[in-house]
């Protein structure tokens, strides 16, 4: 490789402090009674307190809610690479039908402005008596992962030589043996990265889990925003919420970073 | 170079079927919103396209859609070549690739509504620590009276929040290229911007296609965040699309204009989306694998 040069240097470190600026002041913050983050502005707390942690960790609804939010984010990433996975190998190995206008169509389901199809949405789920369930959010977030999903996946497929899939089936393996056996370790970082990925955007997003969860299967980050004191935000309890919601993900990237090393393949496009 | 097999079709259909719950029955369900006149507690008037009417001669949606327009190529064309940048620059192996990773994905895992209140925190007049830098630079920073503040505020605020997504899919796709093109490309006395426009960039096509379609997909629905920095102020300074969706379906209950108005949205985004997604397909088509 080229040696570094010295602005590589400065923009990594310059971009770092960037990224690193508001979270440092975010956990600065929760480690401060709201007393101070009111009065006095400093990058270290003056009187350094856990009580906003203690909060989170001794209230009933904090700790429900994050359960609600975990149960969700799985269920839907395990249905987005239960279906994922077969259509992405479809999309790789085979050429069918409209399998482009497919590929192009999965992606426009991204696109639908959230805020009006809240209310269809609402109404589809209590029709389908799915209201306030886990289960709402984790198909309704389906909509967004599944696409990215696909096409994360088939970008990985299509960097392992449809020889392999050839000689394994004279070798005399099944369809199943060889997709179980062969094909998905082969494609372990793929999988390992759509699953990030469809994992992250189901953490974040608010509007839709707010709205087909009643009182059951509140999410985290709808009870964070009505953490309401009586003087108005409870800075502090917020800001500690946001620490500790950022850990799972956190936690997630860790264990794919070396997949996310070994990167993509060429896919469809 | 693919094998033709309509039967392919049956390894598409769990992830259709899935789809097609959430993607049809609530499109269809708006389509017949957007044809109707639809007041509380009142039975629903057929009115045809009187409500896309509405929506294109309406000043609110015009100087939002052109104002939404603006600012999502504006981040696109700070994020994209910022992301590659801090992609070719990061550390290949040992924990300081660790680290940066994961701090890259930082800000990729707080829930919107948090990364809203982080930002309004840290920008506030009374409680940030971002006017106490500016007053210290002589500027009088101020995000909720200037406009200017404000507009570049949110852009930084959605920088911040999404360049490491670009980032982390071209590391991925950079990971990709064999060393092998590296050392012709050394061997022929390439030099390294002539590398880069050569070697590097056609193979990260594949992963910058997703990222900028994802990030102009996303930049054009953006919300949480603005509404929780600025609450699209002042003025009308930072009032993007979903927020005049919002104001109308949620704050003014005229669902039939919302629901024109995001049939609008939705396909001009379709369509700017197709279009980005053809020309990054075609770009050095000799390669494309089909």
């Amino acid at each position: 490789m080229k040696p570094r040069r010295l602005w590589v240097n400065v923009l990594m470190i310059v971009y770092f402090l960037f990224l690193a600026a508001p979270l440092a002041w975010m956990l600065s913050m929760s480690f401060k009674t709201n007393a101070e983050i009111l009065t006095t502005r400093s990058l270290l707390p003056q009187q350094p307190t856990t009580a906003n942690y203690e909060e989170i960790f001794t209230e009933p609804f904090w700790r429900e809610s994050f359960i609600n939010s975990l149960s969700y984010v799985l269920l839907n990433t395990v249905i987005t690479l239960a279906v994922s996975v077969p259509a992405a190998y479809a999309f790789s190995r085979f050429s069918f039908t409209g399998d482009n206008h497919l590929f192009f169509w999965l992606l426009t389901n991204r696109m639908a402005p959230e805020a009006v199809f809240l209310l269809p949405y609402f109404q589809l789920y209590s029709a389908i008596k799915l209201f306030d369930t886990p289960y709402a959010v984790a198909l309704a977030h389906t909509l967004f992962s599944i696409p990215l999903a696909i096409w994360i996946l088939e970008g990985f497929m299509s960097g392992i030589p449809r020889e392999i899939d050839e000689t394994a089936f004279i070798d005399g393996y099944s369809f199943f043996g060889f997709f179980r056996k062969i094909f998905l370790p082969l494609i372990g970082p793929g999988i390992g990265v759509a699953a990030f990925f469809s994992f992250l955007f189901s953490w974040v997003e608010l509007l839709m889990a707010r709205t087909l969860t009643g009182v059951n299967a509140k999410p985290i980050a709808v009870t964070l925003s009505r953490s309401l004191g009586a003087e108005g935000w409870d800075w502090g309890v917020i800001a500690a919420a946001g620490v500790l919601m950022i850990i799972p993900g956190a936690i997630l990237i860790y264990f794919v970073r070396n997949y996310l090393a070994k990167g993509f393949a060429l896919g469809r496009v | 170079m693919s094998i033709r097999n309509n039967r392919a079709w049956l390894f598409v259909l769990p992830a259709l079927l899935v789809m097609a719950l959430n993607a049809f029955i609530p499109f269809i369900t708006v389509i017949n919103y957007s044809l109707q006149d639809i007041l509380p507690g009142l039975p629903a008037i057929d009115v045809g396209l009187e409500n896309f009417q509405t929506v294109l001669k309406d000043d609110l949606f015009r100087n939002a859609f052109v104002r939404q327009l603006g600012f999502s190529f504006l981040i696109l064309l700070i994020e994209v070549p910022l992301g590659v940048a801090i992609a070719l620059a990061l550390p290949k192996k040992s924990w300081r690739a660790t680290v940066s990773l994961i701090v890259l994905g930082l800000p990729l895992l707080i829930p919107w509504n948090v990364v809203g209140i982080i930002w309004r925190v840290f920008t506030r007049s009374d409680l940030g620590i971002v006017p106490l830098f500016f007053n210290a630079l002589g500027y009088d920073y101020n995000v909720a009276l200037n406009p200017v503040d404000a507009y570049w505020t949110v852009v930084i605020m959605d920088v911040w929040h999404w360049t490491p997504l670009i980032v982390l899919l071209c590391y991925a796709g950079l990971n990709a290229i064999p060393d092998a093109f590296y050392q012709a490309a050394e061997i022929d006395g390439a030099s390294s911007w002539r590398t880069f426009l050569y070697v590097t960039l056609p193979r990260l096509r594949s992963v910058l296609t997703i990222g900028i379609l994802l990030r102009f997909m996303d930049s054009f629905r953006i919300y949480t965040e603005v509404f929780l920095l600025t609450g699209g102020g002042p003025g009308t300074t930072t009032t993007f699309l979903s927020d005049v969706l919002v104001r109308k379906a949620v704050g003014g209950f005229e669902f039939g204009y919302a629901a024109a108005l995001s049939l609008i949205y939705f396909f001009v985004i379709l369509v700017i989306s197709y279009a980005f997604f053809l020309v990054l397909t075609n770009v050095s088509s000799g390669s494309r694998t089909r």
